[in-house]
C-alpha cells in the first residue's frame, strides 16, 4: 500500500513539477489509441449514415451547390494569384521577407477532453505523419490551438480557449499588439493588459501576430465582442469571440510553417 | 477458485476497457459536467466482488491508463482510484450485505471523493473548476450504480469469474 502511494506521489511530482514524463506518455498514448477508436465509432457511424443514406435529389442539389461554390472560389483564387505576385514584388521592393504559403495536413478529430474545464482535442495524426509538439492547428474559419503532445499514431492539441493557453495577437485594422488568453469558456477569450486609451473597438478582427515564433502570421483568431473601459481601472476589459468553430470542427488542418520553430 | 470460467480475466479486462471508452465518449455540451465516473463504478464492483483479485495495483494501473486517455496529469486518476479502491477493500464485507440502494449511497461518497481528489490535483496544475459542478458525476454515478451492479453481476455469473 505504501509502495502504491509512493508511486502515485512520485508520478504526480514528476509530471507536474518537472515535466519528466513526456516520452513515457507518448509511448502509453499508443495503448490509448484503441480506446479513442472505439469511442469515436458512434460519430463515425453517424457520418457514414449521413453520407450514404441520402436521396439522389439531395446529392444532385448538393453537387450543384458545390460546383457553383467551386466556380466562385476558383475565380477568386485566380485574382489571388496575381495579388500574391504583386505582394511579393512590393515586399521585395521594401526589402522585407517574402510571404510563404504554409503547407497543411488534414487531420480528423477522434476525441475531445471529457473534462469540461480542459479544452483539448485528440487528432488521428501523429509523429508518423510529421506532427510535432507546438504545431499550430486551424480550421476553415481561424486558429484552433496548438499540438501539445505527440505519440506515433495520435496527437493531443490544446485549444486557444483553455485556461492555460495564451496567444500573441494583433488587431487586423491597425496592428495594435496584445495577448489573448483563454478563460476556460469555449466562446470567449480575454485580452489582458490593454490600456484604456488603446484604439481597439468591438468588431475588430484579431489575427496572429507571429511574435513568439510559435504561430505563423495572419491567421484569424477572434473578433472583439465586448469592451469595457472603466476610468478607474488602468486597463480595459476586452472579451473576444474565437473565429474558429471550436466546438464544431471535425476536420482540422495542421499547419507546417516554412521553417519549423526551434526548441521551445 | 475451482469453478473458474475460461474467459474470467477477459471479462474483467473488457469491462475496464468499456469503462475507459465510456469515460472519453464524446457527449453533448450540456451533459459534459454530469458524465458518470464509469471507471469508478466498474472498479468498485470488481473490488467488492473479487477483493482477492482486483485491488490497489489494479486501481493504480487503471488510473494511469485513465490519465493517459483523458490527457490528465500523470497520477491524478491513479491517486483517486487507489483511494477509492482502498476504501472499497476496507468496506467490502459490509457492502456485500447492503441493499443496492445502500450501496448506491456509498458509491455516491466514493465517487465524490474521487472527484475531490481529481479537482485537488487539477488545482495544483492551475486548471481547476470554478464552481461545484464538478461534484455532479457523484450523483449520476450513484444513480447508475444499480444498473452497473446488475449488469456486471450477471456477466460475472455467466462467465463464472471468481
Amino acid at each position: 500500500m505504501f509502495l502504491v502511494a509512493l508511486v502515485v506521489v512520485v508520478l504526480l511530482a514528476a509530471d507536474l513539477r518537472f515535466n519528466a514524463l513526456q516520452t513515457a506518455r507518448s509511448l502509453m498514448e499508443v495503448a490509448a489509441a484503441p480506446v479513442y477508436w472505439v469511442a469515436d465509432l458512434p460519430s463515425r457511424a453517424a457520418d457514414w449514415n449521413r453520407e450514404h443514406l441520402v436521396s439522389r435529389s439531395d446529392l444532385l442539389e448538393k453537387n450543384e451547390q458545390l460546383r457553383q461554390e467551386n466556380l466562385v472560389l476558383k475565380g477568386r483564387s485566380h485574382q489571388m494569384a496575381s495579388l500574391q505576385a504583386e505582394n511579393v514584388r512590393l515586399r521585395a521592393l521594401l526589402n522585407s521577407s517574402a510571404m510563404v504559403r504554409d503547407d497543411v495536413l488534414v487531420a480528423e478529430l477522434i476525441g475531445v477532453s471529457p473534462d469540461p474545464v480542459r479544452h483539448q482535442l485528440v487528432l488521428n495524426k501523429g509523429e508518423q505523419d510529421g506532427v510535432f509538439a507546438g504545431q499550430p492547428l486551424i480550421d476553415a474559419d481561424g486558429l484552433l490551438g496548438q499540438v501539445v503532445e505527440v505519440s506515433p499514431l495520435i496527437s493531443r492539441a490544446l485549444l486557444i480557449t483553455d485556461a492555460t493557453h495564451s496567444i500573441p495577437v494583433q488587431v487586423n485594422r491597425n496592428g495594435v499588439r496584445a495577448i489573448a488568453e483563454g478563460i476556460g469558456s469555449l466562446t470567449s477569450l480575454e485580452i489582458h493588459h490593454v490600456s484604456a486609451t488603446t484604439d481597439i473597438q468591438a468588431g475588430d478582427l484579431l489575427v496572429t501576430s507571429g511574435l513568439g515564433g510559435r504561430f505563423p502570421v495572419g491567421y484569424p483568431v477572434a473578433v472583439v465582442s465586448e469592451i469595457e473601459r472603466d476610468p478607474g481601472q488602468a486597463f480595459a476589459r476586452i472579451i473576444a469571440r474565437p473565429s474558429a468553430a471550436l466546438e464544431r470542427s471535425r476536420h482540422v488542418l495542421l499547419v507546417f510553417t516554412a521553417k519549423p520553430p526551434t526548441g521551445d | 477458485m475451482v469453478d473458474q470460467g475460461p474467459y474470467a480475466y477477459w471479462v474483467i479486462l473488457a469491462s475496464f476497457f468499456c469503462a475507459l471508452t465510456l469515460a472519453v465518449l464524446p457527449v453533448p455540451q450540456w451533459l459534459a459536467w454530469g458524465r458518470p465516473e464509469w471507471v469508478v463504478l466498474v472498479l468498485v464492483y470488481w473490488v467488492i466482488a473479487l477483493p482477492h483479485r482486483v485491488g490497489l495495483i489494479t486501481a493504480l494501473l487503471l488510473g494511469l491508463m485513465l490519465d493517459i486517455v483523458e490527457g490528465a496529469v500523470m497520477g491524478q486518476n491513479a491517486f483517486a482510484l487507489v483511494v477509492v479502491a482502498l476504501l472499497s477493500v476496507m468496506l467490502y464485507q459490509r457492502l456485500r450485505v447492503f441493499s443496492v440502494a445502500q450501496q448506491a449511497g456509498v458509491v455516491f461518497v466514493l465517487a465524490g471523493i474521487n472527484q475531490m481528489i481529481c479537482q485537488w490535483v487539477q488545482n495544483l496544475e492551475g486548471a481547476g473548476a470554478s464552481n461545484l459542478m464538478f461534484l455532479l458525476p457523484a450523483f449520476s454515478s450513484a444513480l447508475l450504480w444499480p444498473f452497473v451492479f446488475h449488469l456486471l453481476r450477471s456477466l460475472r455469473r455467466l462467465y463464472r469469474v471468481n
